[in-house]
């Protein structure tokens, strides 16, 4: 009896022995390691919330070919098939040229509009510490519709034709469904209908997402106006803009449906000559098309490559 | 009772020889391809972030691999692995716990390049399996060298390919690791 007793004890001590030696390996592979700081990612699928943009930012060598569609207002009617046979086209090219630092280009049809993006990171959020992305956008954009007819001795002059907004972007991932943006910024009109409007417009842009699964999200952006609320555009009265969408995500591409009350996809745009009204049923259907190309590989995959292809 | 103070006394010496036999790294590569045949889009990744440890006395072996480590050739899919696939939020490491299952012919304490069977629980994604997988294992004075190349099928880990992507994303992934240790 006391053997076996003996023998028990001595079973159950090296079985916690084994047990606890167990432990110490795993206690002496994780002494030492800090919690590590990492980047918060993915506050956004796209580089664009909607129409305006996001904290995110195309990492290093990446080429991002976007293609977007603002079709007509839906309360054109069936004759105009509610708006889809007023489709205007925008073409984009960005390109990441560090992982803080992103260009763009792109051609609007409406307006005959190019422009230019320069965007870049100044704050990224981390998991441990600050708390949100903080990046700036600034924006240039040339209408290149022909000069409007003048009287003898007047020249059209290019600089009627620019337009330059600067946006601050404050954005914070609150959880994997759920980021939430700010974006105080300043449209700066060279030309506007009547010198009684000012060349400014102030305006503070609230956006954010809520992912539905993993591959899909809803998204809503609004400009409000801080001044400027009383221009006229093309003679017409000026709205604030306000946008929902679903952003869906396949691999490579990201596709973003929306609904909206501007139909121009640049910033001077939709913060400050959207003449359309969600009120008065003048609606717009669009979607974005993302695809990303990689240009400059990562260093780790330059002589990786080689054994994989 | 001579007896089992003689065990006892064998055992704490043994106890004694293990914590000088333990052979470490957190180092380690570790690269997966889940590819599928004749897509253009290469899904392949590398890990120079893996922890390891080894107990020669016990062929106890432990990698821990931080999930978000992984580097991608494209940003994009390194965003849509953490967050689409392995959540890594959720399930910041993948773990495997196992022990040496061949150890008549691996003799840890002599150099030479072994052929070795690992089993042990291997967790991704929070799911736990129990798995067997073949390696190398080069012991070469105070340094270990292990290498394993094996396939997880994804499902087993409960990690969803969607149909959309299902020409584009193997539902399996092969696995490559190689771990230089050191004795600590």
């Amino acid at each position: 009896m006391r053997k076996s007793l003996l023998l028990i004890i001595l079973f159950s001590s090296v079985s916690v022995l084994s047990f606890a030696q167990d432990d110490s390996l795993l206690n002496m592979l994780n002494t030492g390691i800090k919690p590590k700081k990492e980047p918060v990612s993915a506050t956004f699928k796209a580089t664009r919330i909607i129409d305006g943009n996001s904290v995110e930012n195309l990492g290093a060598g990446i080429l991002d070919f976007r293609i977007l569609h603002r079709f007509g207002q839906l309360n054109q009617g069936a004759s105009n098939f509610y708006g889809l046979d007023d489709a205007t086209t925008k073409i984009d090219l960005d390109y990441g040229i560090t992982k803080w630092l992103m260009v763009g280009i792109g051609h609007n049809v409406l307006n005959k509009e190019d422009d230019g993006l320069l965007k870049i990171k100044l704050l990224q959020q981390q998991n441990i510490g600050m708390p949100v992305t903080v990046s700036y956008a600034g924006a240039l954009s040339i209408q290149t519709t022909p000069a409007p007819t003048l009287p003898t001795g007047d020249t059209w002059k290019f600089t009627n034709r620019l337009y330059y907004t600067n946006q601050i972007l404050i954005a914070r991932k609150f959880s994997n469904r759920l980021s939430l943006q700010l974006m105080p910024s300043i449209v700066h009109y060279n030309l506007v209908d009547s010198t009684k409007f000012s060349n400014n417009t102030f305006a503070l842009g609230a956006g954010g997402r809520f992912k539905i699964s993993k591959r899909i999200a809803i998204t809503g952006e609004y400009y409000y106006r801080l001044s400027n609320t009383d221009m006229l555009y093309n003679g017409q009265p000026t709205y604030n803009s306000f946008s929902v969408g679903i952003d869906i995500e396949t691999g490579g591409h990201v596709f973003q449906l929306m609904l909206t009350n501007s139909q121009s996809l640049s910033e001077r745009g939709f913060i400050g000559q959207t003449t359309d009204s969600w009120s008065k049923g003048q609606i717009h259907f669009g979607f974005n098309i993302s695809r990303v190309f990689t240009i400059v590989k990562p260093k780790e995959f330059k002589d990786a490559d080689n054994k994989k292809w | 009772m001579k007896k089992i103070i003689l065990t006892i006394s064998v055992f704490a010496a043994s106890t004694l020889v293990v914590s000088a036999q333990k052979y470490m790294t957190r180092t380690g590569k570790i690269s997966f391809d889940a590819s599928t045949n004749g897509s253009p889009e290469k899904i392949y990744a590398i890990n120079n972030e893996v922890a390891n440890i080894m107990d020669a006395s016990t062929g106890d072996i432990i990698f821990q691999v931080p999930v978000k480590s992984f580097k991608f050739e494209r940003e994009l899919m390194q965003e849509h692995f953490n967050e689409n696939y392995m959540e890594s939020d959720k399930y910041p490491k993948a773990e495997f716990k196992g022990k040496i299952a061949n150890p008549a012919e691996v003799t840890l304490t002599k150099d030479g390049t072994y052929n070795a069977k690992v089993s042990g629980k291997l967790t991704i994604h929070g799911v736990t399996n129990d798995v067997t997988v073949p390696g190398t294992i080069t012991i070469k004075g105070s340094s270990v060298k292990l290498k394993a190349k094996f396939a997880v099928k994804m499902h087993d880990y409960k990690i969803d390919v969607p149909s959309l992507v299902a020409d584009k994303v193997s539902k399996d992934a092969s696995i490559t690791l190689e771990s230089d240790l050191t004795q600590k």
